[in-house]
């Protein structure tokens, strides 16, 4: 060999693009011209298009369905209703919480644009006619929108189909329109505590109900092919193989018959796990007309029927020593499900991961309870670009630990470091049971303070008080510390399901001849970059190029078994497998490699992308050559070929961490809000790809933007939906947006394989509370203590108001 | 319904068809033609996924009848490269620089970014970002894609004068 030819180690490992490479994104060659394959682009022969007549009332019985005009349009060939589908028990479905949803109104309607009938049509402007024509009569009933009045004793029955269950899938129902009971800790020590302690702080926090809002809707083509009864639905699933497995048990149809393919989606943020009625609707069309049939939920749709984010009301109750040491934590929520309990949660975790509520912080005792009810509001709870329930609970714990700051006077940046979880500590048990994996908060939030100055933002700030006392300004600067803990990679299959199903996940990997590869992986990208990202996980373990790697994702009949992509559990739990698979492969490749040198397998040691002989690195085989081996060499006791899968089960969560800081400044007179800097340090572990993490931390501060500055989703006294379009929906452009500063610190996870921890949920979860912080911040001096989301102009201007600050 | 017969060009083709009058031109483009870069993610307008070119400016096809683009000149994302493949400088700048995720936005993103650089071919990051609110990126934060648009304009104001 020419030696001056020969790849030094540094270029073999630039050659790989592995973990910690900045690679550019394979997808994107393919997006940027027009190439994606979203599922509204599929279009089959014969394929008729589906779309719901739904409910205009909030709470209403169905009379009547008349849907003879509707059958005698143009292009119109079904209109299907409750009726149709109860043959077939189909009327109802399970949901991933363990409640049921009426797929169509089964005699009465539970919230607006709630589905009463599917219409079916040749194209999509037939079937929208077909809508208007069907006539619906309604006799309206009293309705409830109001979490807080569901449960008073003369509130109306929603749920009649569960009218004498006392028991529901999490225990005891103690009202008719009451869900579920939840609870970790210890009420009565934390009660005790709170009682012993120097300083109490209380508050209601309430999360508005909100909505992840992916540019692309939900959607699917179900295609019944009546020849060899095979029924594939393609579909905007996060979660494709547990949607195939229950789409089995629902349909009664052999698992085997059903295929799932999700395509490419455009953006999920939770709103892609659930099972929507327009799935089953879609399918029972296309099994009835021996057709393809497509439904495609519209922007409104989607916003007012799929998958709602938060509506969780909680009361925070804080009590400390006069130093400002946390002494005890306890809170009471009430949690609005909707009219059907659709959250997608783990099946033992009614309120997901809310009890990571006692954050970063070392809180020797607390107490979380939390109280699900149905209302006449739309179904979901997802987990909006946040793990199951962890960005309430981020949000509950960094206000009052403000509020709690503002009590003691203590500046909110020193009390938090005074009660973070100390270096030493990890793997720490919080008070809640979580078993913390690794963290180095004191590091982090002390890098992040220095780095934006945070002394001086505090003396300008104070410039900036005495200036408008003066009357030298109209503005108010304020200041957002939030330091939060994610709990994401669910999860260990021990205590985390969904419908049974654990949620382990898995990687599939074949090696070819020529030494290029594929791997298969349970999981589905939405813009997270899996194709990239995943091939530099296995370029790293295997010592083929990133390039050379092909990754497959989202078809149930060549990927392996997998729970999906939400909850930030790519990373931990597809991640690990995909290290794993890997592992398997080059343990096989060593007994190859050791074959063709003539010496033990013991005798090697792997080096980037080879086998070499310990002590004479001369002597090697590359992964290329051994692959190539695997296929054309008889090998005894070795079976021919390079393959591997693996099943990963975590042992436990991860706990990505991070400290936000935002400086704005409101105008009182407008209740303007200019968000002059905001600092996100993230530590996500091993950090697989840094250009696609910051992508994802801008991603998701610009999701905090909007969740805090302007979304919500309200409904009237008359049930009637407000904010269920972008008319009053608020997504920010990039007018609004500000530039976003990224950092981080890198503490690896123990018990991963590479030690990486996932990241996509984190700014989302921190930056809400940030925002709000700095929002509340700013009039913290004229004695306000909590002001809620969201910080739209209208609220701030009333809050400057009811201070008196107006002109 | 009667259907209306429409010609016009697309990406350079002439095309014709016919449709209902009803019928919104992404619909045309997506369903007709089988053109299916541009995307529908809204039904009010203000996403921007359904951008298209027509007659030098920007429109949301969503907006548009297919009778009010009878003999216009349209472009989509999928004419935006060059005709022997060469990607355009801003296809190349959006994945150098990470100016998307999901990429369901993307078509309309850039197509758009193309039809604002010849509005003004060199935008300051204040008038890059007026120049595509009426685009909405949920993923991205829109850094990346304002980077990307100003890079490629770099390029393309580098190549003119070399050019000239």
């Amino acid at each position: 060999m020419n030696e001056q030819s020969t790849p030094t180690s540094a270029e073999r490992v630039e050659k790989l693009q592995g973990l910690g490479s900045s690679r550019k994104r394979v997808e994107d060659v393919r997006f940027t011209q027009g190439k994606g394959n979203y599922v509204d682009d599929i279009k089959l022969p014969g394929m008729l298009f589906g779309d719901f007549v739904r409910s205009p009332y909030g709470h209403a019985r169905v009379k009547k369905i008349d849907a003879e005009a509707a059958l005698a349009a143009p292009g119109v060939l079904a209109v299907i209703t409750a009726e149709d589908l109860k043959p077939l028990n189909l009327h109802y479905m399970p949901t991933l919480a363990g409640d049921v949803q009426a797929v169509l109104a089964d005699e009465k309607v539970l919230f607006q644009n709630q589905e009463v009938a599917f219409v079916v049509a040749e194209d999509r402007y037939a079937a929208a006619d077909g809508v208007e024509l069907v006539e619906v009569e309604y006799e309206g009933l009293p309705v409830v929108v109001d979490a807080f009045k569901a449960m008073d004793d003369d509130a109306p029955v929603l749920r009649e189909d569960l009218e004498g269950k006392t028991e529901g899938a999490h225990g005891p129902r103690k009202h008719h329109n009451h869900i579920f009971h939840w609870e970790v800790g210890d009420q009565a020590g934390t009660e005790k505590a709170l009682e012993e302690a120097d300083v109490v702080v209380e508050e209601l926090i309430t999360y508005p109900r909100s909505h992840p809002s992916p540019i692309e809707t939900c959607g699917c083509v179900a295609s019944m092919d009546k020849v060899n009864g095979k029924l594939t639905i393609w579909g905007t699933f996060q979660a494709p193989h547990a949607v195939r497995t229950v789409a089995s048990l629902i349909t009664n149809i052999a698992e085997h018959n059903i295929r799932i393919v999700s395509p490419d989606i455009g953006g999920g943020f939770g709103n892609k796990v659930g099972v929507y009625p327009g799935y089953i609707c879609a399918a029972v069309a296309s099994i009835v007309t021996g057709q393809p049939v497509k439904w495609i939920e519209d922007k409104i749709e989607n916003l007012t029927a799929t998958a709602f984010a938060r509506d969780y009301h909680m009361t925070g109750k804080i009590g400390a020593t006069k130093d400002g040491r946390i002494t005890a934590l306890s809170c009471n929520v009430l949690a609005d499900h909707g009219a059907f309990d659709a959250c997608a949660d783990p099946t033992k975790f009614p309120a997901g991961f809310f009890s990571i509520c006692t954050g970063s912080y070392d809180i020797p005792i607390a107490y979380a309870g939390v109280d699900g009810v149905y209302t006449n509001k739309a179904p979901g709870g997802v987990a909006y670009r946040c793990s199951f329930r962890v960005t309430e609970a981020a949000y509950m714990i960094e206000r009052m630990v403000d509020v709690l700051a503002r009590k003691l006077d203590m500046d909110p940046a020193e009390l938090r470091t005074k009660n973070l979880i100390k270096k030493e500590q990890f793997p720490y048990t919080s008070a809640l049971g979580w078993e913390y994996d690794s963290g180095d908060y004191q590091t982090a939030m002390t890098k992040a303070l220095e780095t934006v100055g945070y002394t001086a933002l505090r003396e300008e700030q104070a410039a900036n008080r005495k200036a408008f006392e003066a009357g030298e300004t109209r503005s108010l600067m304020g200041i957002g510390v939030a330091f939060f803990t994610e709990i994401v990679g669910a999860g260990p299959v021990k205590n985390c399901d969904i419908l049974g199903l654990g949620m382990f996940d898995s990687c599939e990997i074949r090696i070819h001849p020529t030494g290029s590869a594929i791997a298969r992986l349970g999981t589905i990208s939405q813009g997270q970059g899996h194709a990239t990202t995943f091939a530099q996980i296995l370029a790293s373990e295997i010592g083929i190029p990133a390039e050379d790697i092909t990754i497959e994702e989202g078809d149930t009949d060549t990927a392996p078994y997998g729970l999906g992509t939400y909850g930030s559990r790519s990373t931990p739990v597809a991640g690990a497998a995909t290290a794993m698979a890997g592992r398997k492969i080059r343990a096989k490749a060593q007994m190859i490699a050791a074959y063709l040198l003539e010496v033990h397998d013991n005798d090697l040691e792997w080096d980037i992308d080879r086998f070499q002989v310990k002590g004479n690195p001369e002597r090697s085989k590359t992964m290329k050559e051994i692959a190539f081996a695997s296929y054309n060499q008889a090998i005894p006791g070795l079976e021919p070929g390079l393959e591997a899968v693996s099943y990963y089960d975590p042992p436990n969560m991860t706990y990505p961490y991070g400290a936000y800081i935002c400086v704005l400044d409101v105008d009182v007179d407008t209740g303007v809000i200019d968000v002059r800097r905001f600092y996100a340090l993230d530590d996500c572990g091993t950090r697989i790809n840094p250009m696609i993490i910051e992508g994802q931390v801008h991603g998701g501060l610009t999701e905090a933007l909007a969740i805090s500055m302007g979304q919500e989703i309200t409904y009237d006294e008359t049930g009637n939906v407000h904010g269920g379009s972008l008319l009053d929906f608020f997504l920010p452009t990039a007018v609004e947006t500000p530039v976003w500063e990224t950092d981080h610190t890198e503490t690896p996870s123990p018990h991963h394989p590479i030690g990486a921890k996932g990241v996509g949920e984190s700014p989302n979860v921190g930056g809400v509370p940030a925002f709000s912080n700095a929002v509340n911040d700013a009039f913290a001096h004229f004695g306000l203590t909590h002001t809620g989301m969201p910080h739209d102009h209208w609220r701030v201007w009333k809050t400057a108001q009811g201070l008196g600050l107006t002109g | 319904m009667a259907k209306i017969h429409v010609k016009m060009t697309v990406n350079g083709r002439e095309v014709e068809g016919l449709a209902e009058p009803r019928t919104l031109l992404i619909h045309f483009l997506r369903e007709d033609l089988g053109i299916t870069g541009p995307h529908i993610g809204c039904d009010t307008s203000h996403c921007g996924a359904c951008t298209v070119d027509l007659d030098g400016k920007s429109v949301k096809s969503c907006t548009v009848f297919v009778g009010q683009a009878e003999g216009a000149d349209v472009t989509t994302i999928e004419g935006i490269a060059a005709a022997d493949g060469t990607l355009h400088p801003l296809q190349e700048a959006f994945r150098e620089h990470h100016g998307l995720q999901c990429g369901f936005c993307t078509p309309g993103m850039i197509t758009r970014a193309h039809r604002l650089l010849q509005e003004n071919p060199n935008p300051s990051d204040a008038e890059i970002r007026m120049g595509i609110s009426g685009n909405l990126c949920r993923c991205t934060g829109y850094q990346n894609i304002v980077k990307a648009i100003r890079v490629a304009a770099d390029e393309i104001n580098s190549a003119r004068e070399a050019a000239e």
